[in-house]
């Protein structure tokens, strides 16, 4: 394995991305991510790459529209106004059946709001954020090490599903820092033939790339056709992580930064005699909810925990169904809840089940 | 019988039918952009990016690539697809509802940064696809579905001059306005056009072309008055000619 | 082992570095190690303090509520901090710039004054390093050799001119306490 590096986690989010493959950054400066785009104006042109800061977050995602219809791997990164900005391009992007990686450095909301970590943008970014029938995959990164691998995955998931990807982090994974090991630089050769793009009809028919058919009968067959798509990335590109599930007293569902503090949790927890399992989603969309449901009939509750008011819990009902209770705990506005508060709340709701 | 080919379909543009109404001035100038092609011998590396209105279809009409920009982005569209594959040629084709009013961002910051593209910007002063309201080019009395007595420029604001705007920036190589309302003023339009996309080949910057056109559907009169109404009305208010062309001056500093 | 600090002080007076200094001698030696800055606003001209973890095991949350240590430069941070500290957790004063008693009595707490040496040294800036020395020193957590190392790695280009000075303070800080 390559060496260990201290990164901080904006730039190990724009590291990733050339490794990946991407030479096309396009961006906005917004604060808790404006390192990575800093990073992309120093780094990319050392790697033949395109650095451009574009004049606002929609010129932004059209530069990414543009760029994906003539076949180069590109992204951005933004924070959630600029990313709530970006939507209508994104939902452009998703009928065109465009592939690009957007990187949200989730902070407080709603509004202007805060520069603090937060997770208030789940239902946003899983549930479409745009307008009409779409999904984007959305990866939920916990450390930087797991944000560099996300990153790099994003890009593959994006080019072989032809649809934009999230990576959904928050302020803490872009702002602090911690040891990493970068994979090798993927070479430009690898990366897959894009038959479909926009590089000028030479031996062959004009391509046309659009989101747009003013028949509905066609229109809908566009539909379908994306629904498909769909199907073949729930059944294929579910992701989490378990942990200590077997035998636990509660489980506890979070994912990104919350996922991560709950490792402490569970160390804190043990001290005290009780047994607490994780379920943590790494992708949010597509939720893993087959397996969450099967984890669930083997406990009395599922505790939700979020940096927002209870967005994946709508996700984790869901899943569970009747199976178990569903309780939440959250923080909101940036404020990142503490190992201890969390298990504060596990130890009451321990408490009221065996005292009823 | 000898019949000799005077006048054919450029290769340049498909076999798919307009959607224009009779007396638009927006077929006309398709092909003008077709033949260009043709004869620059760029069709198979150019590609078109259409905007949101009445020429929401142009990326079919033409034999290349293209896609469709939402409202008023095409100018980032073509950045993101220009700054990407720089030797390929990139033409935004846009309405003034689309240009002037939701889009003015997109186009002040490409052309400001010498976005190396070609412009063609159609100003019928009047929304077409939607029905006939107020564009931002909207002359002031002008009746619209959305002004009925007039364009007031007290509610309404004033018609904006593109051209005059984008000349202050320092970045644009070239900008001239022209008219297709005469068979002279069509050579000239060709020309300008024409120049547009040379300067792109040559790597000289961003290149806007003007075209003021009619709207007989929305404006309410027929075709042969619209031209008319357009010489006495449109060219008092955006008179027509070269607003901006550093073209030789590019060449000296050698962006080529 | 598994040390939470918590360095705080005015922008500008280097709490940031220190952090980094730790995280990266830390991670030197193979330990687990996370730094979390404090950012935004705060950053120009307020308060600033970053998080620093080093561990034996991975560690899960980098955000602290009780650190086993605090470095104070200033009186707003010991007055922000110090009722964080765990107890017989150990508090560095920057006894130079605060002048008053932290308020707790459970706790072990280190004055060092760290303007005064730095500028003993000839150079203000280096009060950081001065109570990085005194901070290794009384916690032992990592060899004063990763220290240097890790200063050797972070002062590069127009920042090497300030090494020699920054190991003369960094020594200094380990015979204060």
């Amino acid at each position: 394995m390559a060496e260990k590096v201290l990164v901080k986690g904006n730039e190990a989010l724009g590291e990733a991305a050339i490794r990946g493959g991407c030479r096309y950054y396009f961006g906005y400066p917004i604060t808790p991510q404006s390192e990575l785009t800093e990073y992309m104006s120093r780094r990319l042109p050392e790697v033949g790459g395109v650095f451009l800061q574009a004049e606002s977050e929609v010129s932004v995602v059209n530069m990414l529209y543009g760029a994906s219809c003539v076949g180069v791997r590109v992204m951005t990164s933004t924070s959630s106004p600029g990313f709530s900005l970006m939507q209508e391009g994104v939902s452009y992007m998703a009928g065109a059946e465009l592939p690009a990686v957007f990187i949200n450095v989730v902070r407080g909301g709603p509004g202007l709001g805060d520069i603090q970590p937060a997770q208030g943008d789940y239902l946003q970014a899983t549930k479409g954020g745009g307008h009409g029938d779409y999904r984007l995959i959305v990866l939920g990164p916990s450390t930087i090490q797991e944000a560099i691998e996300l990153v790099m995955l994003a890009f593959d998931l994006a080019d072989k599903y032809r649809t934009p990807v999230e990576v959904l982090a928050d302020g803490m994974i872009g702002q602090m820092m911690e040891p990493v090991e970068f994979p090798e630089m993927r070479s430009l050769n690898t990366l897959p033939e894009k038959p479909w793009s926009l590089t000028g009809a030479k031996g062959r028919k004009p391509n046309k790339i659009t989101s747009f058919d003013l028949d509905p009968y066609k229109l809908e067959e566009m539909n379908l056709r994306y629904e498909a798509t769909r199907k073949r990335i729930i059944a294929n590109e579910q992701r989490w992580e378990e942990r200590n599930v077997k035998g636990a007293d509660i489980l506890v569902a979070a994912y990104g930064t919350v996922g991560r503090i709950m490792k402490t949790v569970m160390e804190l927890a043990k001290e005290e005699g009780i047994n607490v399992g994780l379920f943590r989603p790494i992708t949010l969309w597509p939720f893993p909810y087959e397996r969450l449901e099967e984890l669930s009939k083997k406990v009395n509750t599922v505790l939700t925990v979020e940096m927002s008011g209870g967005q994946m819990l709508e996700d984790v009902k869901l899943a569970v169904k009747d199976n178990a209770a569903t309780p939440f705990y959250g923080r909101m506005g940036g404020v990142v809840p503490t190992p201890e508060e969390i298990l504060e709340q596990i130890e009451k709701i321990i408490k009221g089940s065996e005292s009823a | 019988m000898n019949a000799k080919v005077v006048m054919k379909r450029p290769k340049s543009l498909s076999q798919t039918d307009f959607t224009y109404c009779p007396g638009c001035h927006h077929g006309i100038v398709h092909r003008i952009i077709a033949e260009i092609i043709d004869e620059l011998g760029i069709r198979e590396k150019t590609v078109i990016v259409a905007p949101v209105g009445c020429s929401v279809f142009a990326y079919t009409f033409f034999e290349i690539d293209g896609t469709v920009a939402s409202h008023g982005r095409a100018p980032a569209v073509a950045t993101g697809m220009k700054r990407s594959r720089p030797d390929r040629i990139i033409f935004t084709y846009q309405g003034d509802g689309d240009l002037a009013a939701i889009g003015t961002t997109e186009i002040v910051h490409a052309a400001n940064r010498g976005e190396n593209i070609t412009v063609i910007f159609i100003n019928n002063a009047v929304y077409g696809m939607t029905g006939g309201q107020m564009a931002p080019t909207t002359l002031i009395g002008q009746r619209t579905t959305t002004t009925i007595h007039g364009r007031d420029p007290k509610a309404a604001g004033y018609p904006i001059r593109i051209c005059e705007m984008l000349s202050q920036l320092e970045g644009p190589t070239y900008i001239e306005r022209v008219a297709v309302d005469t068979p002279q003023h069509v050579i000239k339009t060709k020309k300008a056009i024409k120049k547009a996309f040379e300067n792109q080949i040559n790597g000289l910057g961003f290149s806007l072309v003007e075209v003021l056109s009619t709207c007989p559907t929305n404006w309410g009169i027929p075709p042969v008055e619209s031209i008319k109404w357009l010489q006495e009305n449109m060219m008092k208010f955006y008179p027509l000619g070269i607003y901006k062309d550093r073209t030789e001056e590019r060449v000296r500093e050698g962006i080529v | 082992m598994n040390n939470k600090l918590i360095a705080a002080g005015f922008g500008g007076q280097g709490m940031m570095l220190l952090g980094q200094l730790i995280a990266y001698a830390g991670m030197l030696e193979g330990k687990h190690v996370t730094w979390l800055p404090s950012y935004g606003p705060e950053m120009r001209g307020g308060t600033a303090n970053c998080t620093v973890i080093v561990s034996d095991k991975p560690i899960g949350a980098p955000v602290v509520a009780m650190p086993t240590e605090i470095i104070a430069m200033n009186i707003p941070s010991m007055l922000k901090f110090t009722p964080t500290l765990v107890e017989k957790g150990k508090l560095f004063l920057n006894s130079s710039m605060i002048d008053r008693e932290p308020g707790r009595t459970d706790i072990e707490v280190m004055r060092v004054p760290a303007n005064e040496i730095a500028d003993e040294l000839g150079n203000l800036k280096v009060a950081n390093i001065v109570m990085l020395g005194a901070y290794i020193k009384k916690t032992g957590i990592l060899s004063q050799n990763s220290i240097k190392s890790a200063l050797e790695h972070k002062l590069v280009g127009k920042k090497k001119e300030l090494l020699e000075l920054d190991i003369k303070a960094f020594e200094k800080g380990t015979t204060l306490v």
